[in-house]
């Protein structure tokens, strides 16, 4: 019995795993009929897996697998922000007649990669959990075969993804040759004394994690991959996967690299403004919603890699609050985009949300909601989200950085609040069919989080704080 | 030991050879061949190295069923390398330029950075002596890395599942043998016996 | 200098002589099984079979062997000429080469390398090289047929014999083929032998060997009904008798296989007084021929597969119960241990 205590620190992942192969053989016995079932039990599974990691104490498996309050907090995140995605895919799959029984299975197996990614810490643990997230996340991106821009969306992704892995490895290699170990720790005081090659293998190893959490210089798949990939899927990239990554980018950098904090200070500040401008200019000639959400969510990953240039426990604390309000903003806004039907067929340009307030005003002003709090004004939640982070960087003394910030979140206001132009002041075109129950659900609970976040910000912005303190 | 030197230089010799080789052959199906060589030889290192497991197991996995797999695409594809190749030159002096540049770039970091005197001892874990290496790999494989080796066995889970999903399809109208259908048949169900009346068929 | 000598020089001179002496009697025991083969062929069809050359026909495959060798060999216009003439060689060099493992009795082999086993099963899975070389190189479309199927076969097969070997190696705790065959020394003398506790594994591994080494029922490679002689329709004379050659002693190796993993290699079938006297060596040879005959009587009554159905006893029977097999041995290792001892 005492052996098997030693699994407990990976029981969530442990449990995810199990339960999608076991969900696996349910489904290529029972074929068609079980999808459903299937669906259901994975959110379910979700949740439990979700619950079990809020519960776990302190502790570690090995050397390469840790839990402490950052993996609690953000795991419960990115398990929810799949469960939500399943529920999401529900109706849009039925409709479509593209329900597999793989679907959630992969999602599943990819949140088991998250959850490794979340909890890495040593670079083999790092690598494997990455591959494991991507890999399933490639299949997705092509599973409506059929479509032309579905396969293209997965073989970019895949292609693209593929050089990332090769350049992530190529840094880890420089980095365990340069300080004789893989693990976070050993890293830390190997780099007290850091010579050109580790700085090498940091810049190779970063410019890795930026290409999965799709920031600039190596952000060209993000529209090409949202555009074409099937809807719900596009709503699990932004989401959950986002999550991880930055999760893992935040725990290499103040885990492993915090004795060099200037010098990968520099390489994220640009990543961030480049990030940032790139997403709040680039998205206002966009025609296509999913295209404008895949540079939306680029500028987001600039806006939280700004708290994590500062290199602090409150910026770290500010990523934190930042990815969580971000997960919600993202979800709602995709609720809507799947709600988005006319006439049995999906649409996707912004031009068909014209006079949305008329034709259904609940679903316009949520989507209002929505639109400004990812633009970050106040008093909704995405205005608490920007806050942090640049009251970091200036705390930091990342003057330049915050002001460029402040600026690009300007122009990024101004496609939002298009969009609700569009809504509000144009003619109306045909209403959209009804929308399905659980997006509804969806929908209401993050809008209404957005909007009364302010209210009570006190949870999440302790939970945020506590689990960024673990890391230092 | 001269011995020992004389098969190291005659396999790594011949290992980086079939690797140009692999690169420089005009045919796919040659260059294959010669990837294959270059994977013996590398097993054949290994076992000098006194890694006689990870020898034989290259050679099974990557030799006996990768490689087949691989040379079996690369015969039915009928690729033309020589039409691949043709903007080859084109690109050279600006492909050439970069591969100098970083090649540079990557001698002056190596050439000013000599690795750090203390590493060699800190990586190199003490090779146990009593027991062959097979049981050597397998006493740490299930134990110290037993995260690694599941995760790696999950990956390669939804590698598979991945294939699966993207390539199979169940066409209808096709015909399957169902063995049990088979032996389930009887007399009964398979002929029907009619008296004809002479002279009037059925 | 005369260290030099010792430390060197007559190792070599032992190996090599050892290896040709191991190589002669082989090749001479082939030559005998393949009659054997055709003898046993024509009982059950009740024929004579060779009878001509020699007395009982026993100098029939010399007399093939000659024919094979005097006549012109011929390469085809279109064919890879290198690779052509290079896929007899690997065929014959990889079958013979996997004899350098393989112990006859105790002590008596060329090299009892520690991972013994997987040095069999990695040149086994060479040999399929060999005939998608053939198959390619001769530029014809039956051979091309022939080698494609053959890539797709061999595979299948190898997973299966895999895990059978895995099992054998939970019992025996060993990779090296010696000390597989000492582990079977029980006190229940051939009942300790591995067949009788490992059945069904023996009934996989057989059927797999047989599909391993492409011999009837699922010579699908070089069906002549289908594709006239498979891969090597463009062969003749030499490289073509090189292929036979390789055939017969990679099915010499599968027998040897068989009886070092199941039929307890050289161990006599109880250890008392009259199987004690005869010598390890003809225990060997007796069991590896009564795999032979197996073989040969597989050939000679059971119809050829279809395509499918191979692919399917493959991939879909021998697979699952062999991976089922190995969870059950090793579960039984583990937590039975003391109620079978």
């Amino acid at each position: 019995m005492k052996e098997l205590l030693a699994f407990l620190p990976i029981l969530p992942e442990i449990a995810l795993a199990v339960g999608a192969m076991g969900l696996l053989m349910f489904g290529a016995y029972g074929g068609e009929r079980v999808v459903t079932t299937i669906q259901g039990l994975s959110v379910v599974l979700l949740i439990f897996a979700a619950v079990l990691a809020a519960m776990l104490p302190d502790s570690r498996f090995g050397t390469s697998f840790v839990v402490d309050e950052f993996a609690r907090f953000l795991k419960v995140l990115a398990f929810l922000g799949s469960a939500v995605a399943i529920v999401m895919s529900l109706d849009y799959l039925a409709v479509e007649k593209q329900q597999k029984f793989e679907y959630p299975i992969l999602i599943l197996l990819s949140t088991v990669g998250m959850g490794m990614l979340i909890s890495a810490n040593d670079l083999i643990a790092l690598y494997l959990g990455l591959e494991l997230m991507s890999l399933a996340l490639y299949v997705v991106a092509a599973s409506n075969r059929d479509s032309i821009r579905s396969t293209e969306a997965g073989l970019k992704y895949f292609v693209l993804g593929a050089l990332s892995s090769g350049m992530l490895l190529y840094g880890c290699s420089l980095i365990y040759g340069f300080t004789g170990t893989v693990s976070f720790e050993g890293i830390a005081e190997g780099s007290k004394h850091p010579g050109i090659g580790l700085i090498f293998g940091l810049v190779f190893l970063f410019a890795g994690l930026c290409f999965k959490v799709s920031a600039v210089p190596f952000h060209m798949w993000t529209p090409d991959v949202y555009e074409g990939a099937p809807t719900p899927v596009t709503a699990f990239f932004a989401a959950a996967p986002k999550i991880a990554g930055i999760a893992i980018f935040v725990r290499v950098a103040v885990g492993a690299f915090h004795e060099i904090v200037p010098q990968w200070q520099q390489i994220i500040v640009f990543v961030a403004i480049a990030s940032m401008v790139l997403g709040a200019f680039a998205a206002i000639g966009q025609r296509n919603i999913k295209r404008l959400m895949a540079y939306s969510s680029i500028g987001h990953m600039g806006f939280a890699l700004v708290g994590l240039a500062s290199g602090t426990a409150v910026g770290v604390q500010g990523v934190l609050i930042y990815i969580a309000i971000y997960l919600a903003m993202t979800l709602g806004t995709f609720a809507v985009i799947l709600a988005m039907r006319r006439n049995g067929e999906m649409v996707e340009e912004i031009g068909d949300l014209a006079g949305l307030s008329r034709s259904n005003p609940p679903l316009a002003f949520l989507l209002a909601i929505l639109l400004f709090s990812l633009a970050g004004i106040p008093p909704l939640a995405g205005f608490f989200a920007k806050f942090y982070v640049f009251l970091a960087a200036i705390e930091a003394g990342l003057y330049t950085l915050a002001v460029i910030g402040v600026l690009a979140s300007v122009v990024g206001a101004y496609y939002y609040l298009l969009i609700v132009k569009i809504m509000y002041f144009d003619e109306p075109v045909q209403a959209f069919q009804p929308m399905p129950g659980e997006l509804k659900a969806v929908l209401g609970v993050t809008g209404l989080f957005n909007l009364l976040f302010f209210v009570y910000p006190a949870p999440l912005i302790e939970a945020a704080s506590a689990a960024a303190k673990s890391l230092f | 030991m001269i011995l020992s030197a004389l098969f190291f230089y005659l396999f790594a010799s011949i290992c980086v050879a079939s690797a140009f080789m692999v690169i420089a052959a005009k045919n796919p199906v040659h260059s294959v061949l010669f990837l294959i060589l270059a994977f013996v030889n590398a097993a054949g290192l290994f076992v000098l190295l006194g890694a006689e497991f990870l020898a034989m197991i290259l050679v099974v996995v990557y030799v006996g069923a990768v490689a087949v797999l691989f040379l079996f695409v690369v015969m039915m594809l009928d690729v033309d390398f020589a039409e691949l190749r043709q903007g080859f030159l084109q690109y050279l002096p600006v492909g050439g330029l970069v591969g100098v540049i970083f090649l540079a770039e990557l001698l002056l970091v190596v050439g000013s950075w000599a690795i750090g005197p203390g590493i060699p001892t800190t990586i190199t874990a003490k090779i146990p002596t009593d027991i062959p290496n097979t049981q050597a790999l397998g006493l740490v494989l299930y134990t110290r890395y037993v995260y690694y080796f599941e995760a790696a066995g999950v990956v390669l889970l939804v590698a598979m599942i991945g294939a699966i999903v993207l390539t199979l399809r169940h066409k209808p109208n096709v015909k399957r043998q169902n063995t049990s259908d088979q032996v389930a048949r009887t007399k009964e169900t398979a002929i029907e016996i009619r008296h004809v009346q002479p002279g009037q068929g059925l | 200098m005369v260290e030099f000598w010792w430390s060197y020089i007559w190792p070599l001179i032992v190996m090599v002589a050892q290896s040709l002496l191991l190589l002669v009697l082989l090749l001479i025991t082939i030559a005998y099984i393949l009659l054997a083969d055709r003898k046993i062929w024509a009982a059950v069809q009740m024929r004579r079979g060779p009878n001509v050359v020699g007395p009982w026909g026993l100098l029939q495959s010399f007399a093939d062997l000659l024919k094979f060798v005097l006549k012109e060999p011929t390469i085809p216009a279109g064919a890879n000429k290198g690779v052509f003439l290079l896929a007899p060689l690997v065929t014959c060099t990889l079958a013979l080469a996997a004899w350098a493992v393989i112990p006859v009795n105790a002590g008596w082999v060329i090299a009892d390398i520690n991972v013994g086993i997987l040095y069999v099963f990695a040149i086994s899975s060479l040999g399929v090289y060999g005939i998608i070389m053939a198959g390619w190189a001769s530029n014809s479309k039956y051979p091309f047929l022939a080698a494609l199927r053959s890539a797709a076969q061999m595979v299948s097969y190898e997973v299966s014999i895999g895990f059978v070997i895995i099992t054998v190696l939970l019992c025996a705790g060993s990779l090296k083929l010696s000390a597989i065959v000492a582990a079977q020394n029980g006190a229940y003398g051939m009942f300790s032998w591995y067949w009788l506790p490992l059945l069904p594994m023996f009934v996989v591994f057989f059927v797999s060997a047989l599909a391993e080494t492409n011999r009837p029922p699922f010579d699908l490679v070089e069906a002549e009904s289908e594709l006239v002689a498979g891969f090597m329709v463009e062969y003749g004379s030499t490289p073509y008798m090189l292929f036979m050659l390789g055939e017969y002693v990679a099915i010499g190796t599968m027998c040897a296989m068989g009886t070092i993993l199941f039929l307890g290699g050289w161990l006599p079938p109880f250890q008392v007084a009259p199987f004690t006297w005869v010598p390890g060596v003809i225990w060997f040879v007796l069991k590896a021929f009564f795999m032979f005959f197996l073989f040969a009587m597989a050939k000679a009554i059971v119809p050829r597969y279809r395509y499918d159905q191979l692919m399917r006893l493959g991939w879909k029977v021998f697979l699952p119960i062999s991976l089922a097999m190995v969870v059950i041995v090793a579960a039984v290792l583990q937590f039975g241990g003391a109620v079978l001892k």
